[in-house]
């Protein structure tokens, strides 16, 4: 068997919603202030996934007071508390970089209608 | 100290409790089997000889299979010493596993380097380039080679050849994880060597307290 992979396996974890580039997620993350804990959501349009396994991550970007952000998350950490799918977007690429020089009207996502 | 023999499988990465990523190199390391312990009065010097990774009898030495014999076990792959050991902590045919080691403590991995074969003096020594463009007529060739008033190049001069290969220790790496079930040690960091290589783990010698 993979020894490397069985190391990582109980690191993995289960929880994650199916999620692909274009779609609107909402990320909760865990921050320590001092010495309680506290939790902070990020919602921005994913615009790209890469590797596998535990060294899976993914980077989110949205627009914050007129200014883009962008965080990438490694899919698999602790810090993240849960991950929630808003809008399911259709796009025809794996990596939204053009989004970065789209803004306002230009950089909407189509919606993925369900029949 | 303390050591042990094992082979790299390869690096990955994995998470603290606080959420950090912690690069990490996989290991497995023994069992190994005391093949020998080496004794002032008999061999001028103390130490233990470890071996690791068995050996088809069919391709072992006669002398190799009566050497193994001793301690019980078949022919090695692998033999090499350890010294600075607590000789009556080891009898001969014992087994040496990974809860040697303790999470958090250092260690020093010895290997043998990815080849590089002929390398120009930029990679193998550091050296810099000179311009690309504006009429240079120098890139990435080996500079001045040292005065001409010996009529002579002193011997170390660092010039291309051979790169890699050759006997590397990386020190003071902590230990991650160390797991008995699969006779695993995660090492924090990099170690030389390709994957499935060779490679001896060792306490640090340099370690601060």
């Amino acid at each position: 068997m993979d020894l490397i992979r069985a190391v990582t396996q109980d690191q993995l974890r289960t929880d994650i919603p199916s999620f692909r580039p274009g779609d609107t997620v909402r990320v909760h993350v865990k921050v320590r202030e001092g010495q309680r804990d506290r939790v902070q959501v990020f919602e921005g349009v994913v615009i790209r996934r890469r590797g596998s396994g535990i060294s899976e991550t993914y980077t989110v970007r949205k627009i914050s007071y007129g200014v883009g952000v962008e965080r990438t998350f490694p899919l698999h950490s602790p810090k993240v508390e849960k991950i929630e799918v808003v809008r399911r977007g259709k796009v025809r690429r794996a990596r939204l970089y053009y989004l970065r020089s789209l803004s306002g009207k230009a950089a909407r996502i189509k919606e993925i209608r369900q029949a | 100290m303390k050591g042990i023999l094992g082979r790299k499988l390869g690096m990955t990465q994995v998470f603290t409790e606080d959420g950090v990523v912690v690069p990490v190199t996989v290991i497995q390391a023994g069992p190994c089997v005391v093949l020998q312990k080496k004794t002032v009065e008999t061999d001028g010097y103390e130490a233990i000889q470890l071996g690791f990774g068995d050996k088809k009898p069919r391709r072992a030495t006669k002398p190799e299979l009566g050497h193994a014999a001793k301690a019980n076990t078949g022919a090695k792959r692998y033999v090499r010493e350890v010294r600075g050991v607590d000789l009556n902590a080891y009898e001969v045919g014992q087994q040496v596993t990974v809860e040697l080691f303790q999470p958090g403590e250092l260690v020093d991995v010895i290997g043998v380097s990815k080849g590089k074969g002929y390398a120009g003096p930029i990679k193998r020594h550091n050296q810099s380039r000179g311009p690309m463009s504006h009429g240079s007529k120098y890139h990435r060739g080996v500079g001045s080679l040292g005065s001409i008033a010996p009529n002579r190049v002193f011997k170390g001069q660092t010039m291309a050849g051979r790169m890699g290969g050759e006997r590397t220790t990386v020190q003071n790496l902590q230990v991650v994880r160390v797991d008995a079930e699969r006779n695993l040690l995660l090492v924090k960091g990099s170690v030389p060597g390709p994957r499935n290589s060779f490679v001896t783990v060792r306490s640090a010698i340099k370690a601060n307290g």
